[in-house]
């Protein structure tokens, strides 16, 4: 079985992941898109803010993985190492 | 216990709700979903205890539906999104702008305009609400276009004891169905609009709310961008009521819940200066259906440069019927008097977007 990947929330999330900070998915998806349909099976509240559904992600919601913001990568179809370390989190917006 | 008055306050940040026994002295709770947008909300009061349902949107978290059953103290959200556009259609909930409980005769239908350009039927009380394709996939749709606040159906009229809803669009204009929301034809003979060089166009119009008559559910008001209008014929054909207002631009029309011919609308000076009319806000009402209106105002203020928004006025079901509106500046007046005399019920919060009232026991 591949190592879990990590996924980290912001406080403004936590409520609909059951107040946790820290989910471990496991298996490990291989990509962001993979995790995000993982958390659609298992916390559907919490994947419909981080991605709307056409399955693009919501455009003031920033993904990083190992710490590089996935717009810069890959977007959705980053591939995600095992063990990778997935951080969701706002945008600087509004007023 | 005495019956009660709740006031739902829906804002750019947040709810609130008010609440009188006496509709002079109100207190104030909130806010809920901080810094969320709360541009829709409804009493559902077929229910027991009565469903607040209210239509948020994060910016950062996108929109959802939520209802509470004990006046905020918990709230409910459908596991699965209550409101979620199918695959096919490629489209993404932007917003939404109105939800509107169907009539007494279908006790668990809720309707809901949604941006983009939609109406969605829920048949269990708002836990799911399923796209209404015959508009969705209606031929206009390419000619609809969004106006300043985005492209939505905002006004939703299920007729009671009928298979006949009405909708209105911004723009796109009033569209109704005889046969339960499969069919839809535009219905604004008669509004005109300033905005293209067809001043009378069969569909396109920015028609900004339409209330119905507490006598008659084929009569109708709109307040367009630019008119005021009424039909007596379920809206196939419309007329000007503007002759006896100061201006013809505003946001709100509301209607009498009791008293057929009784209507209320907030002139502001012009589409290219949307402020009270030389800074002073008023209402004018009508008692005669739009051949008179007067205008009331003791208690709005002078010097107000702000606006209320279509969905920021509402009536309640009291008697005499009590009469609010939310500013974009944060203030929210009260009359219990049918607009005679106002009061501030509450300042300083973030820009009104939407208020309804319910009476409770």
């Amino acid at each position: 079985m591949s190592e879990p990947v990590e996924l980290v929330l912001p406080g403004a999330l936590r409520d609909v992941a059951g107040g946790a900070r820290r989910l471990k998915i496991t298996p490990g998806p291989t990509s962001v898109a993979a995790l995000l349909d993982e958390l659609a099976r298992t916390h559907p509240a919490l994947e419909r803010r981080i991605r709307d559904e056409t399955g693009s992600l919501r455009r003031y919601v920033n993904v990083f993985v190992d710490g590089d913001d996935i717009r810069s990568l890959a977007g959705v179809h980053t591939v995600l190492r095992p063990g990778a370390e997935v951080h969701v989190l706002p945008s600087v917006a509004g007023g | 216990m005495s019956a009660r008055t709740v006031l739902a306050i829906g804002t750019r940040k947040g709810l609130w709700l008010a609440s009188s026994t006496d509709r002079a002295t109100w207190s104030l709770d909130g806010p809920y979903f901080p810094m969320e947008e709360v541009a829709a909300v409804a009493f559902d009061t077929r229910r027991s205890p009565a469903r607040l349902l209210v239509g948020v949107m994060s910016w950062h978290w996108g929109p959802t539906l939520a209802w509470s059953e004990d006046l905020g103290a918990t709230w409910h959200e459908t596991k699965n999104a209550a409101i979620a556009f199918p695959e096919d259609t490629g489209a993404a909930l932007g917003r939404i702008w109105q939800i509107q409980p169907g009539p007494e005769d279908a006790p668990d239908v809720v309707w809901a305009g949604c941006e983009p350009t939609s109406l969605w039927r829920s048949q269990d009380g708002g836990e799911t609400f399923e796209l209404v394709r015959g508009l969705w996939d209606h031929p206009h749709r390419p000619d609809w276009h969004p106006g300043f606040g985005g492209a939505a159906v905002h006004t939703v009229l299920p007729e009671p004891g009928s298979d006949r809803v009405t909708v209105a669009m911004s723009t796109g204009g009033v569209y109704v169905s005889e046969d339960g929301a499969t069919g839809w034809t535009p219905h604004n003979r008669g509004i005109t609009v300033s905005f293209q060089p067809d001043e009378a166009p069969e569909y396109g119009q920015c028609v900004h709310k339409v209330a119905r008559d507490a006598g008659d559910p084929r009569r109708l008001y709109a307040q367009n961008h630019g008119g005021v209008f009424r039909s007596d014929d379920g809206g196939a054909s419309w007329a000007s009521i503007a002759a006896g207002l100061p201006s013809d631009f505003g946001f709100f029309v509301l209607a009498s819940p009791h008293a057929p011919g009784t209507a209320w609308v907030m002139p502001l000076e012009a589409d290219t200066r949307r402020f009270p009319i030389g800074g002073r806000m008023r209402i004018h009402r009508t008692r005669d259906a739009g051949a008179t209106w007067t205008e009331r105002g003791p208690g709005l203020p002078d010097g107000s440069w702000t606006v209320v928004l279509r969905d920021a006025a509402c009536v309640d079901t009291g008697d005499p019927t009590g009469v609010y509106a939310g500013t974009r500046d944060g203030s929210v007046y009260a009359s219990a008097d049918e607009g005679e005399t106002w009061s501030s019920i509450a300042e300083h919060l973030p820009d009104v977007l939407s208020l309804r009232a319910v009476e409770l026991p």
